[in-house]
């Protein structure tokens, strides 16, 4: 209902506003954009190739930043060499390493999934590590008393009881990734969906520019709303916390 | 004093009943289970958690450690279990000094312990595979000592699904499978409702009738010293140190309502008050000792000497 009404002011005000009309177009006018990107398989290039890359340094990031995190909070050593440099480059916008990602992997698909992989790794860590600091010390005493140690213990009770924790940090993570992979698509012209914004522009294609920002939005709150929130709606039941809506 | 305080103790339950319920512990022939020696313990902040305690634990005895709160008994119980390293003494086990944690002693906690995300079985079952024994065992030892706590049909509940005395009983049955030579208990019952503490101190009895295994059990509740213990270790705090050692002669299965019992745990409180308050006096008059010797509010002598011979 909000929706439609938010929709019927946009239509108004693009038909009636004191505004060029090309440059704010109305909603008919972005979906037509976008059924025909969708149908010469533009939009759909776009955002496999988007999500791919994401794939890669996101996931990328989930295997190095978790085991980091665990490092950072069972490793006096690690935490007082690391710590600082992990607070220091999380305050670091993840934009600004594409000039240095450009110098070292040139204008290659490697650079957009290292700004994506330092986008996300240390906010990925820093969650880990928190929940990894923050579990219950009643059970690790008891997994000692039981004799549960190695890999046993880190893979079978560390990360379950810390795992509400690290979804958390998955989630915190997975929007830094997406935002890095955004910017770094939007300077470097190499495909994607940031590509498809940035020819819009230079187009003049306002339709195309709103369309595509849809489309953005649209996967954001498809994985952050709907895939972390069951995941974590799961987690938590089983765990036996509060219960989650 | 705590001689006096013994002959006290032992003469009254003869008196009283001539059975000569409650007798101090003799020292029996043979190495003991668990050896105690010379023990104590102070924490960095001066706190005297232990004085020289001795025990000997014979295998199959049901000990248990009495007192009230501060007076160390926890403390001790973590030393036995190697969690903590007391600053002096040694504990040993079949004759080997105690320096960590090892699998033939287990520690069974207040709260029950369990891991959140697995069913009751697989708690248990996870806990057997650590110790290497493999799938088929580990399932059907799991599955025969869930049925022992009496929560069959609970295996596949998860721990939150649970009442805290199910929950209890869940981290015995799982204390039990991994069948350790020695158990050793601190306070598992404390935080149980007053029934189902009953209904577990009778399990408990009932299955160490059948496994007589050696427990070394915490409590501050004198009656269920009394109604699970072959030994009751009577402690007092500052310093926490040994009372009494004390042999329970009441055969089982023990009702706690009975009334040879209930007279006894009456005259144990009893005892146990007046340690405290001659424990305050002498408290009180060392630290007027203390003032006057240190005006300017410096170390003790005493402390001094023993910070630099630990550190």
């Amino acid at each position: 209902m909000f929706i439609l009404g938010a929709l019927l002011i946009w239509e108004l005000a693009a038909r009636y506003g004191p505004w060029p009309h090309a440059l704010l177009p109305g909603p008919f006018a972005v979906g037509g954009r976008l059924a025909g990107l969708a149908a010469d398989g533009r939009l759909g290039a776009a955002v496999a190739r988007s999500l791919l890359r994401l794939a890669q340094g996101y996931g990328l990031s989930v295997l190095l930043g978790v085991p980091l995190g665990v490092a950072l909070a069972r490793s006096p050593l690690v935490r007082s060499v690391l710590r600082p440099a992990t607070i220091g480059l999380q305050a670091l916008p993840s934009v600004c390493w594409l000039p240095l990602a450009a110098l070292w992997f040139g204008l290659s698909e490697a650079a957009i999934v290292f700004v994506v992989l330092a986008g996300s790794l240390l906010a990925v860590a820093i969650a880990t590590e928190d929940a990894v600091s923050g579990v219950d010390p009643g059970l690790l005493r008891a997994a000692g008393t039981l004799g549960i140690r190695g890999a046993r213990f880190h893979l079978g009770v560390l990360l379950p009881s810390a795992l509400p924790g690290i979804l958390t940090g998955l989630k915190l993570g997975w929007s830094f990734a997406w935002r890095a992979l955004m910017a770094g698509e939007l300077l470097f012209p190499a495909g994607g969906l940031g590509q498809l914004l940035a020819t819009g522009r230079t187009r003049a294609d306002a339709a195309q520019l709103l369309g595509v920002i849809a489309v953005i939005v649209f996967l954001g709150v498809l994985v952050d709303q709907v895939l972390f929130r069951l995941l974590e709606v799961r987690v938590r039941r089983r765990w036996g916390l509060a219960t989650a809506a | 004093m705590w001689r006096e305080l013994a002959a006290r103790l032992i003469r009254r339950p003869r008196a009283d009943d001539g059975g000569g319920l409650l007798v101090p512990s003799r020292t029996r022939p043979g190495r003991p289970k668990i050896d105690v020696a010379r023990v104590g313990h102070r924490f960095p902040n001066e706190v005297v958690a232990l004085q020289d305690v001795n025990i000997a634990v014979h295998a199959g005895e049901f000990v248990c450690l009495l007192g009230p709160s501060g007076c160390g008994k926890t403390t001790l119980l973590y030393a036995l279990a190697g969690h903590l390293a007391p600053s002096g003494g040694r504990i040993s086990i079949d004759g080997v000094e105690v320096k960590g944690p090892g699998p033939e002693r287990l520690l069974v906690f207040q709260e029950p312990a369990l891991f959140p995300w697995l069913t009751v079985r697989q708690n248990l079952v996870f806990a057997l595979r650590a110790t290497g024994i493999r799938r088929g065992e580990a399932a059907r030892r799991a599955q025969a000592f869930v049925a022992m706590v009496g929560l069959g049909g609970f295996e596949d509940a998860l721990p939150h699904e649970l009442s805290g005395g199910m929950r209890m009983r869940v981290q015995l049955a799982r204390a039990l499978a991994l069948d350790p030579a020695v158990l050793l208990m601190d306070e598992p019952f404390a935080a149980l409702d007053a029934q189902t503490r009953g209904q577990m101190q009778q399990h408990l009895q009932r299955i160490w009738m059948r496994d007589r295994k050696t427990v070394v059990f915490v409590t501050h509740d004198v009656r269920e010293a009394l109604v699970l213990g072959d030994r009751v270790v009577v402690m007092a705090a500052r310093p926490g140190r040994v009372l009494e050692d004390l042999e329970v002669r009441l055969p089982r299965p023990r009702d706690p309502d009975d009334p040879a019992l209930v007279e006894l745990s009456r005259r144990i409180r009893e005892e146990l008050r007046r340690a405290e308050e001659s424990g305050r006096r002498t408290a009180r008059a060392e630290e007027e000792r203390d003032a006057r010797a240190a005006p300017g509010g410096g170390v003790h002598p005493g402390r001094a000497a023993d910070l630099g011979a630990r550190g």
